[in-house]
């Protein structure tokens, strides 16, 4: 391990001038880079002493290989100075601030050395000087006659991009650059500038340093042609104006062709250090496109701060869209084989494996489970190619590496982006397979909050021994079953597996033995019990019979599953909903499976297996709970139409007369509103009392035309199956499409806003009743009337932005908090430190339980020990 | 006005100061150094009303909706 090095400190400042040309190797004085031969010109651009790119030679000044030598600083002598377009604001303030002729800051003695001791006070104990400086810009600015030298202060105006004027006339960078040489160190500290790092004329640039070949390299063309870099070509810019600046003021040129190439010179050194300066038009390449300067380098998304340094990008990994599979295991993944071919796990070959190496070889890289490539002892790579496969497999050695594709079993890593929780990242079993999707058992879509309306998942393929152990005990999804978040099982059926073992043990529905085997044809049980009937001498197993056999042995567990109506006296296993669930000794006595049994985030059934058998047994049942259900819900078919929303016409008119009713009770509340006869209810206005009571009014008329539609369908309704089998959807969203969508709301509130007075100009001013104020009465299977289908919109455009500003907010919340708590670690004495191994809490969670083994956030459950030990449940003892 | 000791709300947990055999066998079982404590100031209302001055240890005793009872030592700085 390499040691830990601290930082002391990060000093800021300014380059002089001196410093520029003492770290220069060379001074740049030709705008060519290479000459006929193609060799590097020296004084050149890309004099051989500025840094190597070409492999074979050797840096000049360090004697470094490509790669080795870091590259080293040349310069440009510039004819005349130029601002340095990011200082170009702080020299104007720095300007006002200061005396026109003898540099001082325009303060008095007084005033200086007031904040002179504030400033020194507040860095003693390290506090920010910031809002100090802003006040002596300020107070400095005001002055209109030097209290040193008592000269009269003009009015300096900054014309952006890097034009200063004074009173009409014109400061060119020389005259701003003696102004700033005359401020006394003193005086500069109280600009908020360290006179021994940052000298306020160093911002004025006399020397260019020259950025080291290494950070502009050229690169060669298949024709042979070289193309230089963006940094190169506006070097050569800036060289060649210098030079004919230069020239032309020693020919004695007229004052405008000087100024004018001054202008030149201060744009082409704009332009290098900053390309999109607002008013300075960007230099562009000859193709039209904007050069990518200095500035642009580090900016922004793909810029050197967020995309190179915080951002990395890695090796062994492969994207793709991804689909389900609910014949893979849950701790598979489906690759597809290109991607297989493509990617590599090294071995080292040692007596043990180099039969199977020499193999792997000899396939080559075209057959799949091949080898890409062999690394000799010497460190020699040689590609396997069709030609040298049979010549390598034979001159395999000891020591030698080969890199093997991917192949069945192999572990990677599998992540699906936004990485919220450590199951974002889980391990899986590699299974090669055709077509070119990741394929993954749909159980496991909860942790990664996967869809497949397109989403893309990455996969990385771990190098080292070491890595694949860890990934094995640690990062399995094996050993993820159960969220640390609350200590239940995140990963469990969803969708169909819910409805298909619902009404696989819904009842007693017959099986014969063809029928039953069918459906446990892919859950590893070949052995059926006793039949639970027999009728003309056939046998028949019945759907919890067939569930039971995928089930532990010595499985106990009572509960009441979803259905359950909380009934006054609870009538157990006579249950007419059939919701008291008894598992005895792995048999499913009574009851029916469904969400609270198998669910990600609520399985019982599931959670006691992790817990009291293993993870492994978790994962075994769930595997062949999902592909149970599966059979079982297209042995049954299941489908889902228009017609389910039928309602019979008694029904129908039933509920028209509770909405007739509802509308009517509204009217009456009205009136007694309107004629004072409302009584306020406590704590509330009678405005806000009668919008209560409509609104009450209105909910109750929509759960009651929901209880009548409800009693007209049953469960052999596939949307009333999935509802209460906790699969998908509600009663309500059922009661919304057969019956009535009911009151649409903005801020939990009817709705009120639009015209004066009233919400569409449809109604009367003032109108309070029901249809007038959003209630919808329709249902989505009837259709919306116009009215009803602008107030939907409203109350569906606000739930659309709760959830776009909800998820932007916490997320926001959650990256400051993982940021704040990212180094804490659990150390194996129990306590909670940080880097420094300052302990911020002397057990973790106080009492020092994982999570992820407790039961659902207790460390024990007293109640399952009990169970267990007396066979009985206490609650009933 | 009536002074009112914090020590007696039911939401301030319990403080002691412990003494310097204690520290050692507290710093020994941790293997860390005084500076690695969580840090109480001695102007906080607690430490002022047990007199804990900057380098002694106290010992805070908190209800733990988790763990029932929980033991926190805080070093007194300042």
């Amino acid at each position: 391990m390499t040691k830990l090095k601290k930082i002391g400190k990060i000093k800021f400042g300014l380059l002089s001038p001196q410093e520029v040309r003492k770290m220069s190797v060379t001074k740049i004085i030709t705008a060519d880079t290479y000459d006929n031969d193609g060799f590097p010109i020296e004084m050149g651009l890309m004099d051989p002493r500025l840094g190597v790119i070409d492999p074979g030679l050797r840096c000049r000044t360090c004697g470094g290989r490509p790669g080795e030598c870091p590259g080293h600083f040349g310069h440009i002598e510039l004819a005349a100075p130029v601002i340095h377009i990011g200082f170009a604001k702080l020299i104007k303030k720095i300007l006002q601030a200061t005396c026109r002729k003898c540099g001082h800051l325009l303060l008095d003695e007084e005033a200086k050395k007031k904040y002179q001791d504030e400033i020194k006070g507040l860095k003693k104990i390290g506090r920010s000087t910031d809002y100090l400086i802003k006040d002596v810009f300020k107070n400095s600015v005001k002055i209109g006659v030097c209290p040193h030298c008592g000269e009269e202060q003009k009015n300096i105006k900054f014309e952006k991009p890097t034009t200063y004027m004074e009173e009409g006339h014109k400061l060119m960078p020389s005259d701003v650059r003696d102004r700033l040489e005359h401020i006394p160190d003193d005086d500069v500290e109280l600009l908020g500038i360290d006179p021994n790092n940052a000298r306020p004329e160093w911002m004025i640039l006399t020397a260019l340093p020259v950025p080291p070949v290494t950070a502009r390299p050229s690169i060669t063309l298949e024709s042979g042609q070289r193309s230089e870099d963006d940094l190169t070509h506006k070097l050569v810019d800036i060289i060649r104006i210098n030079q004919r600046f230069q020239e032309n003021r020693e020919a004695g040129a007229p004052q405008l062709i000087i100024e004018d190439l001054w202008e030149l010179l201060q744009y082409h050194a704009t332009t290098f250090l900053d390309n999109e300066v607002s008013g300075v038009p960007p230099a562009r390449h000859r193709s039209g496109r904007p050069l990518k300067t200095l500035s642009q380098r580090l900016k922004g998304k793909e810029g050197r701060f967020r995309g190179s340094l915080s951002g990395k990008r890695v090796n062994f990994s492969a994207r793709t869209v991804i689909s389900p599979d609910p014949n893979l295991d849950i701790d598979e993944v489906g690759i597809p084989l290109e991607i297989a071919r493509e990617m590599t796990i090294t071995m080292n070959i040692t007596p043990q494996n180099i039969k199977e190496c020499k193999e792997y070889v000899r396939r080559g890289a075209d057959r799949h489970p091949g080898a890409n490539y062999v690394k000799r002892l010497d460190g020699q790579r040689i590609k396997v190619t069709d030609k040298n496969s049979e010549e390598l497999a034979e001159a395999l050695e000891l020591g030698w590496k080969i890199d093997r594709q991917l192949k069945d079993g192999d572990v990677v890593l599998f992540n699906r982006q936004p990485s919220l929780h450590r199951m974002s990242i889980m391990a899986h079993k590699v299974k090669v397979m055709p077509n070119k999707t990741f394929r993954l058992n749909p159980a496991v879509c909860p942790p990664y909050n996967a869809d497949f309306d397109g989403d893309e998942m990455n996969l990385h393929v771990p190098q080292t021994e070491e890595a694949r152990a860890e990934a094995r005990i640690l990062i399995a999804v094996e050993e993820n079953l159960l969220s640390p978040r609350f200590g239940g099982p995140i990963i469990g059926g969803i969708h169909d597996h819910i409805t298909g073992l619902f009404i696989l043990t819904r009842g007693t529905t017959l099986f014969d033995e063809n029928d039953a085997l069918e459906l446990l044809r892919k859950s590893h049980v070949r052995d059926l019990e006793k039949p639970a009937m027999h009728e003309n001498d056939k046998p028949y197993w019945t759907g919890k019979q067939i569930f039971s056999l995928i089930l532990p042995k010595g499985l106990n567990l009572t509960y009441r599953a979803k259905a359950c109506e909380n009934c006054d006296v609870c009538k157990k296993s006579e249950c007419k909903m059939d919701a008291y669930v008894v598992i005895k000794d792995g048999r499913l006595l009574c009851g029916t499976i469904d969400e609270k049994a198998i669910g990600a985030f609520s399985g019982g059934v599931l959670d006691r297996i992790i817990k009291e058998f293993s993870p492994a047994e978790g994962k075994k049942f769930l595997d062949n709970a999902t592909r149970l259900a599966i059979r079982a819900i297209t042995h049954f078919g299941f489908s889902f139409g228009i017609d389910d929303e039928d309602i019979p016409q008694e029904a129908q008119s039933q509920i028209d007369e509770i909405m007739m009713e509802a509308e009517k009770q509204v009217k009456r509340l009205i009136e007694a509103y309107e004629a004072g006869e409302l009584d306020a209810l406590p704590g509330r206005t009678i405005d806000e009392t009668l919008e209560m009571k409509i609104m009450e009014e209105l909910g109750k008329a929509r759960d009651q035309a929901g209880n009548i539609a409800s009693q007209h369908l049953g469960l052999e309704n596939s949307a009333v199956a999935m509802a209460t089998s906790g699969a998908r959807g509600s009663m309500l969203n059922l009661t919304q499409m057969s019956t009535c969508v009911g009151q649409q709301s903005v801020r939990g509130e009817r709705i009120t806003r639009g015209y004066d007075g009233r919400t569409l100009p449809h109604f009367k001013k003032g109108d309070l009743g029901a249809a007038a104020k959003g209630f919808v009465k329709s249902s989505y299977k009837t259709g919306l009337c116009p009215t009803e289908f602008f107030f939907h919109a409203i109350g569906g455009r606000e739930g659309l932005v709760d959830t776009a500003v909800r998820t932007s907010q916490s997320g926001y919340l959650q990256r400051r908090l993982i940021n704040a708590l990212l180094d804490l670690e659990v150390k194996y004495d129990g306590t909670v430190r940080d880097t420094r191994g300052l302990i911020v809490q002397f057990k973790y969670g106080e009492d020092g339980i994982d999570p992820s083994k407790s039961d659902y956030g207790k460390s024990v459950n007293v109640r399952r020990i009990i169970q267990n030990i007396t066979g009985q449940d206490p609650a009933e003892v | 006005m009536k002074k009112f000791n914090v020590r007696d709300h039911e939401i301030v947990p319990e403080h002691v100061i412990i003494s310097k055999k204690d520290v050692e066998a507290l710093l020994v079982k941790y293997s860390i150094t005084k500076e690695q404590l969580p840090k109480i100031k001695s102007a906080d209302p607690v430490c002022k009303e047990i007199d804990a001055k900057s380098g002694d240890v106290v010992k805070i005793t908190r209800n733990s909706p988790t763990a029932g009872k929980s033991i926190a030592y805080r070093l007194v700085v300042g």
